[in-house]
């Protein structure tokens, strides 16, 4: 390692209760977030991406509840935080935009007075000031000042995406959790936003976690990219390992499972269903799917190992050597 | 009946104008904005490619005869599609299909799928008799790789995504339709599934022979499937050529800045410039005049500022519109 983390999460889990019992979203995620680092939360829909952010940042609401966990941030564990505690982390030490989040955007309020609002809910400045932080916050992201004075409906896609990335980097917080910001853009305006992303990284040294179920933004941005199959993290590794050599059998389908301008090739997608959180599939929860399954997958949930440096994978093919 | 050379599609010249409300200030709004393009009678999947507001919907729209053109006109087997819903609409409702983004909401969910199925043979005269009815209900099926047993008693809420998918698609398959429009089908599907709809469209071409208009902003999956793309900028259609023209050799400035800034599934195929911000408009702005990329572009001189450029073939097929090849 020798490396300094800014985010740990061990043992997560985030349940839902249902009449037929718990559905067992994010169960038992463990991972690592280092300093300054994009790191990727990859993996389709269902797999309990959202959600585990979500707990992260202590917004599961009922039925929803964390069962179980650690996530130490510089050292403190949020879930132990009291609301006002964790009232002081959001915004100023970590800042979460939420999918979807540049629809919520008023569309009959100038963008600088929302951006004000914001800062000034979580933050005990002047409207001057925040007027003055919402400036630099802009300029920081290479956005023109003139987008204050305008209205939601006048800027494009991209640009209102921006805007919500300025405003949760105004108070420079350490880390940025984005939840799937380019999914609603278009390929210009979703590279607008991605390389806005990697700006502050590059050049404030924010770290970021990009929820995202686009194979290729995470190979377009990340530094490390975790693969999550049914409310686990099945891979994690840097970005050109998981993509060059993928380990898991589901990351390699899903690898295989996207067309391309760039190579024309057959592509098969993965054969069966993902599977639902409230019946998850005993053993290695892949197993249904997996090609490589084997008795022990069926009987035995297998761990998240590094087998490699640096690059873990939760499966029995790598078991014992 | 069908002349030969005949497109199995053509559009000359369509224009849409929406009258706008507040947000345009009342102004006209031009959504589609003389678009011509045509699709051959062979089985072929052409892509209408192009970013939100570029009409692409509308254009659908007009196809399936939701919305009427208020300029030019459109011919399905060389017989204006105004004609064929005055004379014979349900044939043309059987000739083309619609295939929808979100395949969940299209069925009446207190039906069975057997029920559904039943409905849409009956609804074309599709069979003569019940057990012909089941028999092409699971041929059907059993092409889509459902298992007639599992999924005919059952609710669409009570199939998963992939299935309904299929069963969509199974449906289509039971009508044998000419021309599938299909807008942005497979935009909310996981990626796993996307493939397999996207082989089953290949499949509906060579093995049925069904034609498809497949719309969509993303050209990966455009490149996978169509042999030929249109591409449209807020309205206009600015390059049309065979797909691995369009993608290999883009020779609009609009079509080239897409195709570059594509995220490829590659880490090591990194976007290599950065895109100037600042440059970039920061609204959403709609050219009276000239072309409509002109803000953006950088070529753009006064012409394009003033005059819309045609669109000119520049050798095998190939059409672009933009002063630069003029």
């Amino acid at each position: 390692m020798g490396r300094n983390s800014i985010l740990e999460v061990k043992n997560l889990k985030v349940y839902y209760k249902t009449v037929f019992g718990d559905a067992r979203v994010v169960d038992d995620v463990s991972f690592t977030v280092y300093r300054s680092e994009i790191f990727g939360i990859a993996g389709e829909s269902g797999c309990g991406k959202s959600t585990l952010v979500e707990g992260i940042y202590r917004l599961v609401k009922p039925p929803g509840y964390i069962a179980g966990g650690e996530v130490l941030f510089e050292g403190a564990d949020l879930l132990k935080l009291s609301e006002n505690e964790m009232r002081e982390i959001r915004w100023k030490k970590i800042a979460y935009i939420p999918q979807g989040a540049m629809s919520s955007l008023n569309p009959v309020l100038r963008v600088e007075e929302q951006m004000i609002d914001a800062i000034i809910d979580h933050s005990d400045v002047s409207r001057e000031e925040a007027l003055e932080i919402a400036r630099r916050a802009l300029s920081e992201l290479g956005l023109p000042e003139m987008v204050l004075r305008m209205y939601p409906h006048e800027l494009s896609g991209g640009m209102k995406q921006r805007v919500i990335i300025a405003t949760a980097y105004a108070l420079h917080p350490e880390l940025i959790i984005a939840d799937e910001p380019v999914t609603a853009l278009d390929v210009v305006s979703s590279r607008e936003v991605l390389q806005t992303l990697s700006e502050l990284r590059d050049r404030h040294g924010t770290t970021v976690i990009l929820v995202a179920h686009d194979m290729a933004v995470h190979a377009e941005v990340d530094d490390r990219l975790a693969v999550m199959y049914a409310g686990k993290i099945i891979e994690v590794g840097k970005v050109d390992k998981v993509f060059y050599d993928p380990l898991h059998p589901y990351t390699k389908g899903l690898i295989d499972s996207i067309p391309s301008i760039a190579k024309k090739k057959m592509i098969k997608g993965i054969p069966g269903i993902a599977p639902s959180p409230l019946n998850w599939p005993p053993g290695c929860r892949f197993h249904p799917r997996c090609p490589y399954s084997k008795d022990v997958c069926r009987s035995e949930a297998p761990e998240l190992k590094e087998v490699k440096p640096g690059h873990l994978v939760a499966c029995h093919l790598y078991a014992g050597d | 009946m069908k002349m030969e050379g005949t497109s199995l599609l053509e559009l000359r010249n369509v224009t849409k104008i929406f009258k706008g409300g507040g947000v345009y200030g009342g102004k006209e709004f031009r959504a589609v904005d003389e678009v011509s393009f045509s699709m051959p009678s062979e089985p072929s999947i052409l892509a209408l490619v192009g970013e939100s507001g570029s009409g692409k919907t509308t254009i659908a729209n007009m196809i399936l005869g939701f919305l009427k053109p208020d300029g030019g006109d459109i011919f399905f087997k060389g017989e204006s599609v105004t004609s064929w819903l005055q004379r014979k609409p349900k044939e043309y409702r059987r000739k083309v299909q619609a295939v929808f983004q979100d395949p969940y909401e299209i069925y009446n969910p207190s039906y069975r799928v057997d029920r559904i199925l039943k409905l849409t043979v009956r609804k074309f005269n599709l069979a003569a008799s019940e057990a012909e009815t089941m028999r092409l209900i699971y041929e059907a099926l059993e092409a889509l790789e459902l298992r007639p047993q599992d999924v005919l008693g059952r609710y669409p809420h009570q199939l998963s995504g992939g299935e309904r998918q299929r069963l969509m698609l199974a449906r289509i398959l039971l009508i044998k339709p000419e021309l599938i429009v299909a807008d942005e089908p497979v935009s909310m599907l996981d990626v796993s599934l996307r493939a397999v709809f996207l082989n089953y469209l290949e499949e509906f071409k060579s093995k049925y022979g069904i034609s498809c208009l497949y719309i969509t902003h993303d050209f990966n999956t455009a490149y996978y499937i169509a042999d030929k793309a249109v591409v449209l900028n807020l309205g206009r259609v600015v390059e049309i050529g065979s797909m691995e023209e369009i993608v290999l050799r883009p020779l609009h400035p609009y079509t080239q800045m897409l195709i570059s800034s594509i995220p490829l599934p590659d880490p090591k195929m990194r976007w290599k410039e950065r895109l100037e911000l600042r440059k970039l408009q920061v609204k959403e702005i709609r050219p009276e005049k000239g072309c409509p990329f002109a803000l953006r572009c950088p070529h753009a001189t006064k012409k394009c500022e003033e005059v819309k450029p045609p669109l000119i073939d520049v050798g095998g097929g190939h059409m672009v519109a933009c002063h630069l090849y003029g």
